[in-house]
């Protein structure tokens, strides 16, 4: 394989596993600090404790997030120069608010993890995790408008081959930076939100019965709710960005081909030797509402891109899974919330199963998002400007770190869920409460 | 001022502090795998983690915030030198990774692991190496640029070079001092005598081997590169200063006095010598290839990052503020009593 095939196939495999813990570096500071807040001002010891555990697991995932985080941003121009070096004339400048941002985080995440019991009033201890969101929330908010520039770059102007009048500012408020911004912190925080929901859960399930895993759930279940609309309603808005500003990308994900008003959502199926669509579920005008919000919208379809500029279409699938895990989250924490409200019988088993099949959807549909948003950008590294083939390093020998890096994820994967498990076993909760003499 | 000058010396700054705080990370992992090794971890370990947990992750930003700012003022830097360095980088990178996980691994991870300090240990002496050939890379002769545009990386030329080896000495000797140095203050400040003891002895070890990889890199550098080697002679006091601070360093932690001007002579040492290599580096960003004016980004990015910067230190000031008073010159935290 040459070069930039293996560069794309190191860049996938680190984006993909970097995601996952960068997700959870997103979204679990907000879930923590929310548990500590709702314990301080319900003066219940509980809430803290989870606090106190979720920062515990928290922790390890933030290293190899970190890790992880450093070693994109390394081979970014390692794999990448050609790319790098345009990036840094023109969309530098997120890249380097990123690092204060999370030099920020950084900082704040050590006070918060060693000043558990240093000061007079628990709030000020819960007011250094406010610099955690903000931090950690900002350092995704500059990435992804790095990443919303490679889909609709903006703020320059190209004279005989050269850049010129470059707006930094511009460039960031991209337009494609409102939408994916919106999409991939909503996204982040119900992933967390699901994931903390289905550990609880497990532990019901387990025969755990304390209070405190039912109010971690109950917790993590109504944020999990809220959540899952507002990244639902984020997803809409990026269906109507896609149709206006990148329509080759809807139109891939939904094999729509012809320009057409009234256009159909297609769910699953598969395309025959003529690129006829087969049984799949077509539910009528619906691409139309989801791109242009009404039914007369017009949708451009692939036929109108040249054939090598356009994206593969296994798409599809992608873009279906990701919807419907979507909507799963949000009617399982419906359902939840409604039997909780008709005060029926809330730790039913298959509702636990339900929430703890949610956690691991959740992180699939993320991978599944973030494949469809690089591979549906192809061939394109920066769209419309740079081949992803031109961008790629010269240099030899990217199949030995490949290897090398495969090797790398796979152990670290292994060892922090093995380092997680150990952890969480030796001090359950029980064994917890009980140490510091919580009875309620 | 002139951006570029404004530039490179923001991002020299920061190269220099994660030089001093990388090393005492790197140094004390070393430290505390050798005193594993030799049974006196139980004397030693305890001042090392209640330093390093709480700003190991600081560390890392100093690096990340210098290769991300090079690209942004610099973006040529990310064409030739990503290209050189894809095994070298990546090298340095894995090394990272590793040590990076395994230190929370080991540190939150509930059981202490031989290989996880093992892990931790070696990579502090293996990261500065890799790190460094950078610099040496810097110097030009070990990348070619051929007709068509592409870049060459010369490996055999960097193996078999004797300058390139003068400052991987260098790096090695000088993470274990700076390290050493930092952790006898700390010691001193926790009232922890034997630690204290112990460390000493590491910093008065490493402090003479330091002032020879120094000049061994002189001497060196005047095969290497003549010309960068004229432009140090001229300011030749600087490394000087950087001399007799080193020599300060020596006769305070040898006489056990004033442990702390002791540290920071340590930390001018290396600012001197630091800076006097940058200063006469330029206008090089990569001998002969790129300089700092030809590599320069387009003004209104460079503006637009300065900016940032100003209004970043606004923020990270108070908050590095706020996490040294916490744990560095909190007495009551450095004795463990909270």
């Amino acid at each position: 394989m040459d070069s930039a095939t293996l560069s794309r196939i190191l860049t996938a495999e680190t984006l993909g596993f970097h995601i996952i813990w960068a997700t959870i570096g997103v979204g679990v500071p907000v879930l923590i600090s929310l548990a500590e807040a709702w314990g301080i001002y319900k003066k219940d010891p509980h809430y803290i404790l989870m606090a106190r555990r979720w920062t515990r697991g928290f922790v390890i995932t933030v290293a190899v997030g970190v890790v992880t985080g450093t070693s994109i941003g390394l081979m970014l121009s390692l794999l990448w120069p050609r790319f790098m070096q345009l990036v840094g004339n023109v969309i530098s400048l997120p890249l380097f608010l990123e690092t204060f941002a999370f030099f920020f985080e950084a900082i704040f995440l050590g006070i918060y993890l060693y000043s558990w019991d240093r000061f007079k009033k628990p709030v000020y201890h819960w007011l250094t995790s406010i610099p955690i969101v903000i931090g950690s929330t900002f350092s995704a908010i500059f990435i992804t408008t790095v990443n919303a520039f490679m889909n609709t770059p903006a703020g320059f102007t190209i004279k005989n081959g050269e850049l010129t009048n470059i707006q930094p500012l511009t460039a960031m408020f991209n337009p494609a930076t409102p939408t994916k911004v919106a999409h991939v912190l909503s996204s982040s925080y119900v992933t967390c939100a699901f994931l903390l929901a289905g550990i609880a859960a497990y532990c019901l399930l387990r025969g755990r019965n304390h209070s405190y895993y039912k109010k971690a759930l109950k917790m993590t279940m109504i944020a999990g709710f809220i959540l899952a609309l507002a990244t639902a309603v984020a997803g809409d808005l990026s269906g109507k960005f896609l149709a206006k500003h990148v329509p080759e990308k809807l139109a891939a994900a939904e094999w729509h081909f012809e320009t057409q008003t009234k256009a159909p959502l297609i769910l699953g199926g598969y395309l025959d030797e003529n690129n006829e669509i087969k049984g799949a579920i077509q539910i009528p005008w619906a691409l139309s509402i989801l791109g242009k919000g009404t039914p007369n919208g017009e949708i451009i379809g692939l036929n109108e891109f040249p054939v090598d500029e356009r994206p593969p279409l296994y798409l599809h699938y992608l873009f279906d899974g990701m919807v419907l895990i979507g909507s799963y989250l949000i009617i399982i924490s419906l359902v939840f919330l409604i039997v909780w409200w008709r005060k029926k019988n809330l730790w039913n088993p298959w509702m636990l199963r339900g929430i703890v099949l949610a956690a691991p959807l959740s992180f699939i549909a993320i991978e599944l998002g973030w494949i469809y948003a690089e591979v549906g950008r192809q061939p394109w590294i920066i769209r419309g400007l740079m081949y992803t083939n031109e961008a790629a390093t010269t240099a030899d020998n990217v199949g030995t770190l490949l290897v090398v890096f495969s090797l790398l994820y796979l152990a670290l994967t292994l060892i922090s869920i093995f380092v997680l498990i150990r952890l969480f076993r030796k001090k359950s909760v029980e064994k917890e409460l009980e140490e510091r003499r919580i009875i309620l | 001022m002139q951006l570029e000058i404004i530039g490179i010396t923001v991002l020299w700054t920061f190269l220099y502090g994660y030089v001093i705080v990388a090393s005492i990370d790197f140094g004390a992992g070393f430290f505390s795998y050798y005193s594993m090794l030799t049974q006196k971890d139980h004397i030693i370990s305890r001042v090392i983690s209640r330093y390093l947990s709480p700003v190991w992750e600081v560390t890392n930003v100093f690096l990340v915030f210098f290769f991300v700012g090079i690209v942004g003022f610099f973006p040529d830097t990310a064409y030739y030198y990503g290209t050189a360095l894809l095994i070298p980088g990546g090298i340095a990178l894995l090394l990272l990774s590793i040590r990076g996980s395994f230190y929370a691994f080991a540190n939150y991870g509930a059981r202490q692991s031989r290989i996880y300090h093992f892990l931790y240990g070696m990579t502090g002496l293996f990261i500065p190496a890799s790190l460094s050939t950078v610099l040496t890379i810097s110097e030009g002769g070990f990348i070619r640029q051929t007709g068509d545009g592409n870049i060459i990386f010369l490996p055999e030329t960097l193996l078999t070079s004797p300058y390139s080896w003068s400052v991987v000495f260098l790096a090695l000797v000088s993470v274990l001092f700076i390290s050493a140095a930092f952790m006898t203050y700390y010691a001193y400040k926790a009232a922890d005598r034997p630690a204290f003891e112990i460390l000493r002895r590491y910093a008065l070890f490493w402090s003479g081997p330091t002032i020879l990889a120094s000049i061994w890199v002189f001497m060196a550098l005047y095969q290497h590169n003549p010309t960068h080697f004229y432009n140090m002679l001229d300011i030749a006091w600087v490394f000087l200063f950087s001399l007799v601070c080193c020599l300060g360093a020596i006769y305070l932690l040898w006489w056990r006095k004033a442990l702390g001007c002791s540290f920071i002579l340590v930390m001018l040492q290396y600012a001197f010598a630091f800076f006097g290599y940058g200063y006469s580096h330029l206008p090089y960003l990569l001998y002969p290839y790129i300089t700092v004016q030809s590599g320069l980004t387009n003004s209104t990015m460079g503006w637009a990052l300065v900016i940032a910067f100003i209004a970043g230190l606004f923020l990270l000031i108070p908050s590095l503020f706020l996490l040294l008073r916490l744990f560095l010159f909190s007495a009551r935290y450095v004795r463990g009593e909270k």
